[in-house]
């Protein structure tokens, strides 16, 4: 009787088991790497936006503090993004000119908000509260990152909730004194995670209920 | 020994393999069934019934998946009904084909032989039906990948400390194990039918099925060894398995529900449950393939004494029920079991006490546990009784709990009763697929009474 396989299928079969351990082993590094990559979450990408704002320029450049412009970051969920007027404040008297900021006059001209594209854009069955962080000391660099250094707007963060979690679970790393949330060269101190725990009973966060799942999902 | 004479006298009981097949007419028969013989004309019929539900399988889970699982007749508070009582049904019938595997082989019960091939295929069929069922009711199939614990962007684990999540543990084992059991046990006689096959096609097939198993003395060595460990390994898990799934409802703290009885009650249900459908699904096999030289009347008189023992101990589970509803002195417990009895679902009881209490108590005569048509009928009523017991502890105590406010019925769509009659379809269209395919009884299995048969099996006779 003729032989089915040829002699190299033992080589061949023995191989094959190897290998779709190792297939296997690539799709799942791959599926971490995907969820992980800034391709998927949006974070180091600048978003494409009617005026190519730069905060770098702003507040670096300028010294203009986050609320200037984000007026109901402190008593609202949502920091608010500055109406056309708060940008003609000073662009009505500089750069009136300025072909870059055509749009921005346009917008004052017709009354039709500027159309910016959202670039921290959390899911709705999240429920975000920018007062509660920044009242109890958790700044804009924590996760926004250094804003003030980007001539376009980015994510720093990727905004899942591992990265919420960890915070979540253990606020003492990442807290500082509410008087330093705005200050983008603050450096914390040697002894963070003592500081943290001193201030998270200042503040009185309940770390506890932080994880609840009622507190983000309602 | 003088037991042995003793024995000898007084009945000789049928040979497990009938006298006239020899290792020759064995495999030529069996392997044969698969390579040659045309498909029986009462198979293709019920192939035909069968095919039609399993479009309604289809159907069935298509309604689910675009509409939700609101097509279903669930509500608050039967917010799980036919799909918790058809889960725990399949898993159950799944049982058999574990215990005659394992525990069955290492008791030495060597009249499994003829039917452990089949009773395996059987329990995967099952528990792939079983796992549907959860699957479907978590209304967002699409996330069910949540189920299995793995480092997520989310930070999140599964809840360890939910019997739901023992359960997605105790049943992806089960297949798993089931799954080695069933292909290990295979290889020898996929290289028999390597060897057997007549096209080329199907000689690369089973050729690489096989994996190269020559059956040399090394083969035969490391096969035995890892058999043995495999039945090791599954011998807990007839145990366990269902002990979990029992945990999804005695775990919680609802009357009717949380009784310490669960586990080893539902273990003999399940087991119960899984020799019913093993008899229902052999005795059409046999006559339309004509087994009889491998499954004798004696395997089935066998099947039905472990069904009527595991009968008798679901029934003493119902009568302890009831005694503790009454022992418990407690306002809910005695509630709930009048209402079970008396209650709106009490067609439900009295059918379950008639389907798994008093009919297998006709088995205690060997003129029916030998009459096939009546064993037939018997298997069927007890697959039927054994859905209903689920189907009682599920509806019954939920529907009307603690709070009278909160009290509903429970009424069946027709998509409750799609699934569920779609699943039986799915699972008998795969056991024909796989009678087609794969030899159905276990060749060198059989082959191994050869030398023994006419003699009255038991361990004690293992020297002799």
């Amino acid at each position: 009787m003729a032989q089915i396989f040829h002699p190299s299928m033992r080589v061949v079969s023995r191989a094959s088991i190897l290998a779709s351990l190792i297939v296997i082993g690539f799709i799942g590094w791959v599926g971490w790497d995907w969820y992980r990559s800034g391709y998927f979450t949006g974070v180091n990408v600048p978003v494409e936006q009617p005026v190519p704002f730069s905060h770098e320029h702003h507040v670096n450049g300028l010294g203009i503090s986050c609320g200037y412009c984000h007026t109901s970051v402190e008593k609202a969920a949502f920091a608010g993004i500055p109406p056309t007027h708060t940008c003609m404040t000073c662009h009505s008297q500089i750069w009136t000119g300025a072909p870059m900021l055509e749009p921005v006059r346009a917008s004052y001209r017709t009354q039709k908000p500027l159309e910016w594209v959202r670039v921290h854009d959390l899911p709705d069955f999240a429920y975000f509260n920018h007062s509660i962080h920044v009242n109890k000391g958790m700044a804009c660099q924590v996760c926004h990152g250094d804003v003030n250094i980007m001539p376009l707007t980015w994510k720093s963060s990727t905004l899942q909730m591992a990265w919420c979690l960890d915070c979540h679970r253990a606020p003492e790393k990442y807290i500082r004194p509410v008087e330093e949330i705005y200050n983008f060269d603050y450096k914390p101190p040697a002894d963070q995670i003592a500081f943290g725990k001193e201030l998270v009973k200042k503040y009185n966060v309940q770390v506890k209920q932080l994880t609840d799942c009622s507190i983000c999902h309602r | 020994m003088a037991n042995h004479h003793h024995t000898d006298t007084l009945e000789r009981p049928e040979p497990l393999v009938a006298p006239k097949e020899t290792y020759g007419t064995i495999t030529d028969k069996i392997a044969g069934d698969v390579l040659h013989t045309k498909t029986p004309k009462a198979m293709m019929v019920t192939l035909a019934i069968t095919s039609g539900l399993l479009l309604v399988f289809v159907l069935s889970i298509g309604a689910v998946l675009l509409f939700g699982p609101g097509v279903w007749g669930n509500n608050n508070p039967v917010g799980w009904a036919f799909e918790i009582t058809n889960f725990v049904w399949w898993v159950g019938i799944g049982h058999a084909g574990t215990l005659i595997s394992a525990i069955l082989l290492l008791l030495h019960q060597h009249w499994r032989n003829a039917i452990n091939r089949f009773a395996e295929a059987m329990t995967l069929f099952a528990v792939m039906c079983a796992g549907l069922f959860p699957a479907l009711h978590t209304g967002r199939q699409w996330l069910d990948y949540w189920l299995i614990p793995y480092p997520n962007t989310m930070g999140m684990w599964v809840n360890f400390r939910s019997p739901l999540i023992w359960d997605v543990f105790a049943v992806t084992t089960y297949l798993t194990v089931s799954f080695m059991f069933w292909f290990v046990g295979l290889i020898p006689d996929l290289a028999a039918m390597r060897d057997k096959s007549t096209k080329h096609w199907q000689k690369v097939i089973y050729g690489i099925l096989a994996m190269g198993w020559r059956g040399s003395a090394h083969h035969w060595h490391r096969y035995e060894m890892s058999y043995l460990l495999l039945a090791g390994l599954a011998t807990p898990l007839v145990v366990s398995v269902h002990s979990v799934v029992s945990f999804d409802f005695a775990v919680s703290l609802l009357p009717g529900w949380h009784a310490t009885i669960f586990p080893p009650y539902f273990v003999a249900g399940a087991i119960y449950s899984g020799f019913a459908m093993v008899i229902t699904l052999m005795i059409p096999a046999r006559k339309w393939y004509k087994l009889e030289s491998f499954i004798t009347d004696r395997h089935l008189d066998y099947m039905a004494k472990i069904m009527l023992a595991t009968g008798l101990i679901v029934f003493y589970g119902y009568l302890c029920e009831l005694f503790f509803a009454y022992y418990s002195g407690s306002l809910y417990e005695h509630f709930m079991m009048k209402n079970r009895i008396f209650g709106p679902y009490w067609w439900s009881y009295w059918l379950l006490i008639f389907c798994n209490g008093l009919t297998p108590q006709l088995l205690w005569f060997k003129k029916v546990r030998t009459n096939i048509v009546l064993l037939f009928i018997i298997s069927i009523v007890v697959n039927v009784g054994m859905w209903l017991e689920r189907f009682v502890i599920v509806v019954t105590s939920l529907h009307r709990d603690f709070l009278p406010s909160s009290w509903d019925m429970f009424h069946p769509t027709i998509w409750d009763w799609g699934l569920y009659l779609g699943t039986i379809g799915f699972f008998v269209w795969l056991i024909y697929m796989f009678v087609r395919v794969m030899p159905m009884i276990s060749i060198f299995e059989i082959k191994h009474l050869l030398p023994w048969r006419g003699r009255i099996i038991d361990t004690s006779a293992d020297a002799n």
